[in-house]
């Protein structure tokens, strides 16, 4: 089909804009790597805070003469047992008196054992009198070795690790140099089993309906609109969902009651089975769409492939569309799963404990986990405890780091074929 | 033109498919032969290829389609209530354009259609790496795969991916393969071949290939079928007959234009 303007010649003028575009190009670049480079910096200013609270120097004083707690004369080895309790109630703070007593009271214990607890806790008490952070003790070590001299002249200076395997193996304790975070770590890992256990199959399967069989009607549409309005909830929100439905509407179930595991008398549903179901459906709705977005991303082609050949529609997803989507469908599960790691709000509001020293043995124990653990030492008020909080953010970050690693691994397992 | 029944693989009576509201294709009648080559021609858009995919239920998988009208197979129309899409598409195979092996090893891409429909190996009949070779050599691929067998079917070029997809197809025993340009995303040699093989394969299958290469449909072709479009973008089938007779004498004008470049 010819048209009378072909025939026409015109000369188009073209004006030299390339200097400028290039400019334009090369100032967009240096806007995204500024982006980059902004990213990079917070990134490493958070580490760098994290690193310089968990290490540093730490002043215990704990060398006090025993001879200061003589009674009428008397040494303390001397001393009865009546007279020693006394000696402890004077010298320590009624919180630890009230934990002594609780462990088991002063007595009702041998006399040996109530001695131990005065050398412990009384001549020997490692009182923490002062920490430094990591930079501070690296740059001003003498000054603060003379500072620590003129104040507490008994106390010894010593450069800690925060972290370490002590650490992550002991308890919860009110001693912060005992303190640890294996009642935390046990309990998140304990929860985030549980949302795994409960998620992944539910999430994977609802999004194989939603990509593959639903068809497109109203009745799908609106699904597929709420799980995508869904994702973008508060967490809370999921905590109060948690509390009316599996701390209260369940609680039988979720205490451990109904199958007589647990004393039905103090039984209540603020229990690792309830956190974990309520972090499930948290991460439940960005799950889906993940996992949506992995199937969708295998080409139509492959399960034409496959139905040409004679495949039912079942065996097109199971060879051929889940093993290609497997690498994204990984990648949206440790998503998630990281994601239900890091909260908090939803678990204390269904009602984490904040200060519980025995581990969590079954899915009906009370549990704390690593973020509720971090938040309650960061609020405290002495300085040591912002120490312990820094070590159990590394420990929450070396748990991640691990997910994420075994997720890459397995993505790259996959992929190769 | 097409008379005893014996010698016709597919049939179509008033086949007509929609998208929705719109008819792609409308009152097709057409007679395929046994254990020949049928090519389909015309312009893009001409529902050439919806054609294809309605002889074996392929068209079902696009969510709105819909088909109305027979396509007869071996006497039976494959759109009946008691038809099962999966049988059809075993016995009617199909070959795309676009390459697309599977993301498993070559001797997985052959043997997993096999497997699927229960292929059983015994006395007398092949074991699966027989059956293998024997759809390999068939799709002239064998030599140059016989020493990679466990390498991904996605390492291999272009052609020789599009002659896998031919293998596979072959593994499961179809009757008849469709085959939608099957060459089109391919250089001139790895064409060549695929046509060679169109022609081989001729002795035991029947072939339906759609092709937008007028010489392709003259060199590989028995039968040549021009559909073209009208006003309302419905495509219909203007004329069929022997390829001689299509590319020398056509009986219509439109499809002489077309035959001769002087379309549109």
């Amino acid at each position: 089909m010819s048209t009378p303007t072909g025939r026409i010649r015109l000369t188009p003028h073209f004006e030299s804009n390339l200097p400028s575009r290039n400019r334009k190009a090369s100032l967009w670049q240096v806007l995204f790597r500024l982006s980059t480079t902004i990213g990079m910096i917070v990134l490493a200013l958070l580490l760098y805070t994290v690193v310089n609270q968990a290490f540093g120097l730490v002043a215990i004083d704990n060398k006090v003469d025993p001879a200061s707690f003589a009674v009428d004369g008397v040494q303390i080895e001397e001393l009865d047992q009546e007279t020693l309790i006394a000696v402890i109630e004077e010298n320590v703070s009624k919180g630890k008196f009230r934990q002594l007593e609780r462990e088991q009271p002063l007595a009702e214990r041998t006399w040996e054992e109530v001695y131990q607890v005065v050398i412990d806790d009384v001549v020997e008490p490692k009182d923490i009198v002062g920490t430094w952070p990591l930079v501070e003790s690296l740059t001003r070590k003498e000054e603060i070795l003379a500072e620590v001299e003129q104040e507490h002249p008994q106390a010894t200076v010593e450069f800690t690790s925060w972290i370490d395997p002590q650490f992550v193996t002991s308890p919860q304790s009110s001693d912060v140099l005992e303190a640890g975070v294996r009642t935390a770590l046990l309990g998140s890992l304990l929860i985030i089993a549980i949302t795994i256990v409960v998620a992944l199959p539910i999430g994977i399967g609802a999004a194989i309906y939603l990509e593959e069989y639903a068809s497109d009607n109203w009745l799908n549409r609106t699904i597929q609109t709420n799980i995508n309005n869904l994702a973008g909830v508060p967490s809370i929100i999921y905590g109060m969902l948690g509390l009316a439905i599996f701390v209260r509407m369940l609680e039988p179930l979720t205490s451990g009651a109904i199958f007589g595991l647990t004393d039905p008398t103090t039984a209540n549903g603020r229990t690792i089975l309830s956190a974990g179901l309520t972090l499930a459906i948290l991460v439940l709705p960005v799950l889906i769409i993940n996992v949506q977005e992995a199937i969708r991303a295998v080409p139509n082609s492959l399960r034409e492939g496959s139905y040409g050949l004679g495949g039912t529609q079942w065996q097109t997803i199971w060879h051929h569309v889940l093993p290609n989507a497997m690498p994204g469908i990984l990648t949206g599960a440790i998503l998630s799963i990281s994601r239900a790691i890091g909260e908090t709000a939803p678990l204390v509001v269904i009602g984490a404990a904040t200060y519980i020293t025995f581990d969590p043995d079954s899915p009906f124990s009370k549990f704390t986990t690593l973020p509720i653990q971090i938040y309650q030492w960061t609020s405290r008020a002495q300085g040591e405890y912002h120490n312990i909080a820094a070590a159990a953010i590394l420990v929450l970050l070396m748990l991640l780091l691990s997910l994420n690693a075994t997720a890459i691994l397995l993505r790259n397992r996959y992929s190769r074929k | 033109m097409l008379t005893s029944d014996s010698i016709i693989a597919i049939q179509a009576h008033n086949l007509n498919v929609f998208y929705g509201d719109f008819r792609a294709v409308k009152d097709v009648d057409l007679s395929i032969e046994r254990k020949k080559v049928t090519a389909i021609i015309g312009p893009s858009g001409c529902g050439k290829s919806t054609v294809l995919r309605s002889f074996n239920r392929m068209n079902e998988l696009v969510p709105s389609a819909r088909s109305e009208g027979q396509v007869l197979f071996m006497g039976q129309n494959i759109y009946d209530r008691q038809v099962d899409p999966v049988e059809v598409r075993r016995r009617i195979g199909m070959v795309f354009q676009k390459p697309n092996p599977f993301t498993k090893s070559i001797y997985e891409n052959v043997a997993w259609g096999a497997r699927l429909n229960g292929f059983k190996d015994g006395i007398g009949k092949p074991s699966m790496d027989e059956w293998v070779e024997h759809c390999l050599r068939k799709a002239a691929l064998w030599d140059e795969v016989k020493d990679k067998l466990t390498q991904s079917g996605l390492s291999l070029s272009g052609g020789q991916q599009q002659r896998l997809c031919i293998a596979r197809t072959l593994a499961v025993s179809p009757e008849v393969i469709l085959m939608d340009e099957p060459a089109s995303a391919l250089d001139p040699i790895a064409t060549l071949k695929i046509e060679e093989l169109m022609r081989e394969l001729a002795e035991e299958y029947t072939i339906i290939v759609v092709t937008h290469n007028m010489q392709q449909a003259a060199r590989v072709s028995d039968y040549t079928a021009f559909f073209s479009m009208n006003d309302d973008r419905a495509g219909y089938l203007v004329e069929y007959g022997p390829t001689t007779q299509i590319f020398t004498i056509p009986q219509n004008k439109m499809t002489e234009d077309y035959i001769t470049g002087r379309f549109g």
